[in-house]
C-alpha cells in the first residue's frame, strides 16, 4: 500500500560504493541490538530471581514457544519478500480444531497429521496466487484468508475439542532428557525447522531470490527471477508453517479450540521486526528471528518471576519494543541509503 | 417515468451496489418477519427492528467513519478497537473515582479525558505514519497491540460497572424519541460530509491518497492531512468506544471492540472506497456498517447458526477484494465481455461499469 514511500529509489544502491566498510555492520546492527536486550534482559533476570539462571528456564523458554518459532519462520520469509500473512493466526486454531475433531472421529494420526499440513498448506497456496494473480495486497488477501479460517473454525465447533488421541499425547508428554534438562519433541521439531530454512534462505537459489524479490521486485523480475512464483511459494511456505505450529500447538494444549492463538499473528510479526528483519523486505536472518521469539519468551519469563505483574504487562512491553525496533529500522535504513 | 439515461447513471452511481444489498437484506428479513419495518413509538421512545439494528450500527458506523478517511489517504487504521477499549476503560474509571457518580460535571470530565486521550492516540499514530515514515499497518499494529495491554490495564483485568445516569445517556438514552447514540453518528457523519464534501478538504485527502508525492510536490500538506485523518480516525474509534461502553454500563479491557477493525474495513471495502486509497464514500461506509449490522440481525432472525456469521463475511471480503482487483476484471470480466474468441487478454479498453 505504501510501496511509493518505502520501495528504494533504485538510483540509491549506486551511491553505496562509499560506505562499502561499513555496510555489513549497518545490515547486522538490528539483530545486534536484540541480541545485546536479550543479554540484558537475561542478566536482569539472573541478578533478580532466585533460581533464574538454570539452564532449564531457557530450555523451557523453546518448549513454550515451539509454536510461536515455527510460525514466525513462516511470517520471516514471507516478510523478506516485503509482504505480510494475518492468517497464521486462524491457520494454526483451524489445524488444531480439525486435527481434535478428526482424531476424535477414529481417524488414525498417521492419516491426520498429513492432512492438517496440507490444509494449511493449501490455504497458504490460495492466498498466495489471489496476490499474485489478482494483485490484491498481501494484507486484504491474507486478512480475507484470517477470516475465512476462523469462520471454518466456528463451522466446525464453538467449543474447545479434547484430544485423547494415544499418538498426540504420547508426543506431548514425551521429554527427551539429556544431562539433567530436558526438552520436549516439539522443541526439537522447532529447532529442525528453523535449521532447514536458515539453511534454504542462505544457501539456496530460492533463498536468494527471496531476498531480490523483497530488496526490489521490479529489478528481481528484470533479472529474470521467477518473482511471481516466489511469491507464491512464500506464502505457501508460512501457511505449512502455521499447519505445522497449529499441530505443535495441539501437542501442546492437547486440545482443538476456535479461539486458540488468538492474536498469534501479531506476535510473529513482533518476533520478526524485534529480530531485525526489515518490514520493507529484502534484509534480515532468520537468527533474528530465533532471537525474537526468544525476548517474547524471556519477557513472559520474568513476568511470571515477578510474580505481580499482570499477564497484560506481555502485550504493553511488546508494542514498546515493537516501536523502539521500528524506529531503530528507520535509522539504520535512512543511513544505508544516505 | 425514468429516462434510460439517467437510469444507467443512477445504475453507475457508486452507492447503488450498498444500498442494493442492504434493501436485499431488509426485504429478505420481511420475508421471513413480516413485521419487520414496523416503527412504533412506545414510552416517548422509538421501537423496532430497524431502530435497534441502527442502534447497533452506531459504534461501527462511527469507527468506519474514521476509517473511511484514513484508507482514503491509501493508510490503515488497525487499532481503533483497542482505542474503543481504552476510551470506555478510562471513562468508566474515572466515573468509578468520582465521589458523586450521578454528577454531570465528573461525567463531563470523563468524557472529555476519553476523547482527549483517544486524539493523542490518534496523533501518534499519524506522527509514526507521517513523520518517521512508518508503513501504517504497523505503526497502527503496535497501538493495537500495546493498547489492548493497556486497556486491561486501566481496568485491572476486571469489568469496570458504573452507576451513573448521566453517563448512561450516550449509550442508552433518547432524544426527541431518538436513541442519543444514533443522533451522534448523525451529526458526526453530516459534519464530516460537509467538511469533505462542501470544502476542498475530501479532494485534498484523496489528491494525498491517489500520489502523496505529487500532491506535496503540488503545494497540499500531505503530511499534516495524514496525521489529521488518523487523529480523527482515534476520535472516531474514541466517541465509538463510550457509546459502547455507555450502553453497558461497565468498561471490558478484554472483549471492548474485539475485532471492530475488520468490521470497519469490511465496512469500507462494501461502501465503495478504493483501498489503495485516492477515492472516498463516507456515506458509503456508513451504509456499509448497516449491511454488516443488519446482516449479523437476519442471521439471528432467521435462526442460521451464529457461526456462520465470520464465514459469510470472508466470503464477502473475498468476493468485494476480487471484485475491487483490476487484474481480476481484466481476466474474468474483460475475457467474457469481449467473447472467448479474442485470444490476447489485453485489458479492456471500454469502462467496466461496476465501480464496486
Amino acid at each position: 500500500m505504501t510501496d511509493l514511500e518505502t520501495r528504494t529509489p533504485p538510483a540509491a544502491t549506486a551511491t553505496g560504493v562509499r560506505g562499502r566498510g561499513y555496510r555489513p555492520n549497518q545490515r547486522h546492527v538490528p539483530v545486534l541490538a536484540t541480541l545485546g536486550l536479550l543479554v540484558l534482559m537475561y542478566g536482569v533476570g539472573v541478578v533478580n530471581y532466585e533460581g533464574f539462571s538454570d539452564t532449564q528456564i531457557v530450555l523451557n523458554i523453546f518448549v513454550d514457544n515451539a509454536f510461536l518459532l515455527v510460525v514466525a519462520v513462516g511470517m520471516t520469509f514471507v516478510i523478506l519478500t516485503g509482504g505480510i500473512d494475518l492468517s497464521v493466526g486462524a491457520v494454526v486454531a483451524l489445524t488444531t480444531l480439525i486435527a481434535a475433531e478428526l482424531l476424535n472421529a477414529g481417524w488414525p494420526a498417521a492419516v491426520v497429521l498429513p492432512l492438517v499440513l496440507l490444509v494449511g498448506t493449501t490455504i497458504g497456496l490460495g492466498m498466495g496466487c489471489i496476490i499474485h494473480f489478482f494483485e490484491v495486497q498481501p494484507f486484504i488477501a491474507t486478512l480475507a484468508g484470517m477470516f475465512l479460517a476462523r469462520g471454518l473454525c466456528f463451522l466446525i465447533s464453538d467449543a474447545s475439542v479434547p484430544i485423547a488421541d494415544p499418538f498426540w499425547t504420547g508426543v506431548a508428554q514425551q521429554r527427551l532428557a539429556f544431562g539433567g534438562f530436558f526438552v520436549s519433541i516439539s522443541a526439537v521439531v522447532a529447532v529442525l525447522v528453523v535449521l532447514v530454512a536458515a539453511y534454504v534462505l542462505a544457501y539456496t537459489r530460492f533463498g536468494r531470490t527471496v531476498y531480490a524479490v523483497g530488496g526490489n521486485p521490479q529489478s528481481a523480475g528484470l533479472m529474470g527471477l521467477p518473482v511471481g512464483r516466489t511469491r507464491i511459494v512464500v506464502y505457501t511456505i508460512s501457511g505449512f508453517c502455521s499447519a505445522l505450529g497449529g499441530v505443535l500447538l495441539s501437542f501442546y494444549m492437547l486440545s482443538g479450540y476456535s479461539l486458540h492463538a488468538q492474536g498469534m499473528e501479531l506476535d510473529a510479526i513482533a518476533a520478526v521486526v524485534i529480530g531485525g528483519t526489515l518490514l520493507t523486505g529484502g534484509s534480515g536472518y532468520l537468527f533474528g528471528t530465533v532471537l525474537g521469539v526468544l525476548v517474547y519468551g524471556l519477557i513472559q519469563t520474568i513476568i511470571t518471576f515477578q510474580g505481580d505483574l499482570s499477564s497484560w504487562w506481555t502485550r504493553i512491553v511488546i508494542g514498546v519494543l515493537l516501536l523502539a525496533f521500528i524506529l531503530l529500522q528507520r535509522l539504520v535504513t535512512h543511513r544505508t541509503h544516505r | 417515468m425514468i429516462s434510460p439515461a439517467t437510469l444507467s447513471a443512477l445504475l453507475r452511481h457508486r452507492l447503488v451496489w450498498p444500498v442494493g444489498v442492504l434493501v436485499l437484506l431488509i426485504v429478505g428479513n420481511l420475508v421471513f418477519t413480516p413485521s419487520f419495518l414496523s416503527i412504533e413509538v412506545r414510552e416517548g421512545h422509538l421501537y423496532g427492528s430497524l431502530i435497534d439494528i441502527l442502534r447497533s450500527a452506531a459504534p461501527l458506523a462511527l469507527v468506519a467513519l474514521g476509517m473511511t478517511l484514513v484508507i482514503a489517504t491509501g493508510g490503515i487504521d488497525l487499532s481503533v478497537g483497542s482505542v474503543v477499549a481504552i476510551s470506555g476503560a478510562v471513562a468508566c474509571w474515572w466515573i468509578v473515582g468520582l465521589g458523586d457518580q450521578n454528577s454531570l460535571g465528573g461525567v463531563l470530565g470523563a468524557v472529555a479525558l476519553a476523547l482527549g486521550l483517544s486524539l493523542l492516540l490518534g496523533a501518534g499514530n499519524g506522527l509514526l505514519v507521517a513523520a518517521v515514515g512508518i508503513q501504517p499497518i504497523i505503526a497502527t499494529l503496535i497501538l493495537m497491540v500495546a493498547g489492548r495491554g493497556v486497556a486491561q490495564l486501566v481496568t485491572d483485568g476486571q469489568i469496570i460497572t458504573v452507576n451513573s445516569g448521566p453517563y448512561e445517556v450516550i449509550g442508552k438514552d433518547y432524544w426527541l424519541t431518538f436513541p442519543v447514540s444514533v443522533l451522534i453518528v448523525a451529526v458526526m457523519v453530516a459534519g464530516t460530509l460537509v467538511l469533505t464534501r462542501r470544502t476542498a478538504l475530501g479532494l485534498l485527502i484523496e489528491s494525498v491518497g491517489g500520489n502523496p508525492t505529487a500532491s506535496r510536490l503540488a503545494g497540499v500538506n500531505a503530511r499534516r492531512l495524514t496525521v489529521l485523518v488518523y487523529v480523527f480516525a482515534g476520535f472516531c474509534a474514541g466517541l465509538a468506544g463510550l457509546i459502547v461502553s455507555s450502553n453497558v454500563s461497565s468498561a471490558d479491557g478484554n472483549n471492548a471492540g474485539n475485532l471492530i477493525e475488520l468490521d470497519a474495513i469490511l465496512a469500507v471495502v462494501i461502501g465503495g472506497t478504493a483501498l489503495a486509497g485516492g477515492r472516498f464514500s463516507v456515506l458509503g461506509s456508513v451504509i456499509g456498517a448497516l449491511v454488516i449490522k443488519t446482516l449479523d440481525i437476519t442471521i439471528y432472525t432467521i435462526g442460521v447458526p451464529t457461526n456462520t456469521t465470520l464465514l459469510f463475511k470472508a466470503i464477502v471480503v473475498v468476493v468485494l477484494c476480487l471484485a475491487q482487483s483490476p487484474a481480476f476484471r481484466a481476466r474474468v470480466l474483460g475475457r467474457r465481455r469481449r467473447g472467448p474468441d479474442v485470444p490476447d487478454p489485453a485489458p479492456p479498453t471500454a469502462r467496466t461499469e461496476v465501480p464496486v
